[in-house]
């Protein structure tokens, strides 16, 4: 049964590097569904993991990390919004600005402050989030063949954000599809005029968008800094913002294939980190670096159309003019 | 894309606007200068003098001046034919394969054909990586924003890849080429003026800033003096009439990208030709991003390009110096200051229009 227990392992690994992947595809989806392209997910969760960072270890309470992370990446997505829903400047430029604006500030604060070359402190204790053990993991591994050893390796076993990512999933899945609101945060993605001539605020919905895309962006960047490291090393997001955006497209834009894709990118990340040096019989030493490639390129040629068919809101990218 | 455009006379949409804006990125910065218990008059004078106090300081600023004027003019020429190329990073690595491959392969031949067939190979491996985001989009309909962010990582783990495994130096710690040979490189300024009697200290500017002064008359000339410069604003302008014109976009979006591409392969050039002498690991160190706020800057004029670009290297050079006196204002600073003029140059253009148009109302008014 070792197997089992190798599978399980990596797959607990994949699930721990997507966590990141999935709070910010749902970000990116929230926010591209009501019609706001955004590529500056990488700069707001960067943002968000070192204010996260700073506040937990000035306070010593992970939560409070969490919350000083959500509300410096939410302020980000606010200049976000302001630039793209009140002046309805160019989206992929002000969020190409936002990723700067994040890679410079948090280097050079981290650095004023704490003089270690842009790190914060290493975090201890209740700094972070521990790992939560659910109930009759250990029983379950030794009662129920398989599935007990996935429940206690896969399942149980995660800190906080993990399970709150996921449930942030069903969240979103639940309101974009079955609500009011959802209904309406999708509709101003895909014709605004119409929702406009129903008497609904089309920058409302925008920035409660917007809003909610800053928030999960902070959840994602929480996680990396207080979770899965402990403090914030700089450019610590280390592309994963894109990876989240490559996902979006990977699921059309819908809830539940994200987490496919995140799941997949993040097996894909967990295969290539247990294949590093590992010579495979009759392939010779594994090339590391095409494994960690792939999202990227299955993302281009999935956009190209060669495979499948992409189809993101109709009026994603474009800023809403009232007529007069 | 803006709604009910603000109208402005010619000169205040080409120079008071920017200018207004920079100005008040330079502001934010001194903010964060403030924010970090530093003053930003003093920082202000250290940086200048560090740019541009000493002929050291001033070539400096110039070799970082030529790395921006050619991302600055790779992101300019694409957004003529109404296209955003963030994949100037990606662009200039593989440039920078190209180059090192040429240096390496073609070392014996003499330096007289040696050079200027790197320097090809350096736009050749630009051009081709931005020509295939192009035809992707003219072709495919995938949008080039998001190919070429995708590519920028490709590019990456490739040139990983690449220096690791196959043309890594044997042994090397780092992972990095061998040296080229010395015929194989390009000209140090401090030597090629040498003859004339001119005595520079010996810095990493090179001949290479005569290629992008080249770079930026060869552009003008390109976009505004030439049939494929009008095609490629027609088409910026309109692909729909550009079509009826008897233009075809399709076409236009892949040569504008390939010559987009290009250009950033002059990164390459005046990196790994003029400076290093080897490829090195992430030699773009950014150039790329950075190229997109001297391109908004500039108006995606040659002219603005250049002043932009001459802002950004005295911003790059005095920047290094200042870090020295003061350790907590890291160079990092600039990728603050040109964040915020993307920003506010980009983005939030409406907003500084609305503001210099006001602006002039009160002042005619009175």
């Amino acid at each position: 049964m070792e197997w089992v227990q190798t599978i399980a392992v990596v797959l607990d690994s994949a699930v721990r590097l997507s966590v990141p992947l999935l709070c910010a595809a749902l970000a990116g989806l929230w926010s591209e569904r009501a019609g706001i392209v955004d590529i500056g997910l990488e700069g707001k969760m960067l943002i968000a993991a070192f204010a996260s960072a700073v506040a937990a270890f000035a306070t010593g309470s992970a939560w409070a990390g969490l919350g000083a992370g959500i509300l410096a990446s939410v302020m980000l997505a606010l200049v976000h919004g302001f630039a793209a829903i009140t002046w309805r400047g160019n989206q992929i430029v002000s969020g190409v600005a936002i990723n700067m604006l994040a890679a410079g500030l948090t280097v050079i604060l981290g650095n004023a402050w704490y003089g270690q070359g842009g790190r914060t402190p290493a975090l201890e204790g209740p700094a972070r989030f521990p790992d939560l053990t659910l109930p009759l993991g250990t029983w379950a591994r030794e009662h129920v063949p398989v599935v007990g050893t996935f429940y206690d390796e896969v399942v149980s076993g995660h800190a906080a954000p993990v399970y709150l990512a996921f449930g942030c999933l069903l969240l979103t899945a639940l309101v974009l599809k079955r609500t009011r609101f959802g209904l309406r945060l999708r509709a101003v993605g895909e014709n605004p005029a119409a929702v406009d001539t129903a008497g609904i605020s089309v920058a409302g919905l925008r920035y409660g968008a917007v809003i909610i895309c800053g928030a999960l962006c902070g959840l994602g960047g929480t996680y990396l800094a207080v979770s899965q490291s402990a403090g914030f090393l700089p450019h610590m997001t280390a592309g994963k913002g894109f990876i989240a955006l490559a996902a979006v497209i990977f699921a059309n834009w819908r809830p539940w294939p994200a987490l496919g894709a995140c799941l997949l990118f993040g097996l894909l990340d967990a295969v290539a980190i247990r294949l590093q040096g590992v010579i495979m019989p009759g392939l010779g030493q594994v090339p590391v670096q095409a494994i960690q490639a792939l999202p990227y390129l299955m993302t281009v040629i999935l956009l190209a159309g060669f495979i499948g068919k992409s189809t993101p809101p109709k009026a994603s990218g474009l800023p809403y003019v009232k007529e007069r | 894309m803006s709604a009910a455009p603000i109208d402005l006379p010619r000169w205040a949409n080409a120079g008071l606007v920017p200018l207004v804006s920079v100005a008040a990125a330079l502001l934010v910065a001194g903010l964060v200068v403030i924010g970090i218990g530093e003053s930003p008059l003093e920082a202000t004078t250290l940086l200048l003098r560090g740019a541009l106090g000493s002929a050291e300081g001033v070539s400096f600023t110039l070799y970082y001046t030529t790395n921006f004027i050619f991302t600055g003019l790779a992101v300019a020429v694409a957004f003529h034919a109404g296209l955003f190329n963030i994949g100037g990073e990606g662009q200039a690595t593989i440039a920078g394969i190209f180059v090192a491959l040429a240096c390496l392969w073609l070392a014996p031949l003499p330096g007289i054909l040696l050079v200027p067939l790197a320097i090809l190979a350096a736009a050749a491996g630009g051009a081709l990586y931005g020509f295939i985001p192009g035809w992707l989009q003219a072709t495919r309909g995938s949008h080039v924003v998001i190919t070429t962010i995708m590519f920028n990582f490709i590019a990456a783990t490739l040139s990983v890849y690449l220096l690791v495994e196959v043309i890594g130096k044997p042994g090397s710690m780092q992972a990095e080429t061998p040296e080229f040979a010395r015929h194989a490189i390009l000209t140090p300024m401090h030597e090629l003026l040498a003859p004339l009697g001119l005595k520079l200290p010996a810095t990493p500017l090179n001949s290479a800033f005569l290629l992008a002064l080249a770079a930026l008359v060869a552009v003008w000339a390109l976009i505004y003096r030439s049939r494929l410069g009008y095609a490629i604003r027609t088409v910026g302008a309109n692909p729909r009439a550009a079509a009826y014109a008897g233009i075809s976009p399709a076409r236009i979006i892949m040569v504008a990208m390939a010559i987009s591409g290009a250009l950033a392969g002059g990164l390459a050039v005046n990196e790994v030709m003029g400076v290093q002498h080897r490829l090195l690991l992430d030699f773009t160190a950014g150039y790329g991003f950075v190229g997109i706020a001297v391109a908004l800057m500039g108006r995606g004029h040659p002219v603005g390009v250049g002043l932009a670009a001459l802002l950004f290297g005295v911003l790059y050079q005095g920047g290094a110096e200042l870090s020295f006196d003061k350790p907590s204002i890291t160079r990092d600073m600039v990728v603050v200051i040109g964040g915020v003029i993307i920003l506010f140059a980009g983005a939030l253009d409406g907003l500084f229009r609305r503001v210099v148009a006001s602006g002039l109302r009160f002042g005619s008014a009175r």
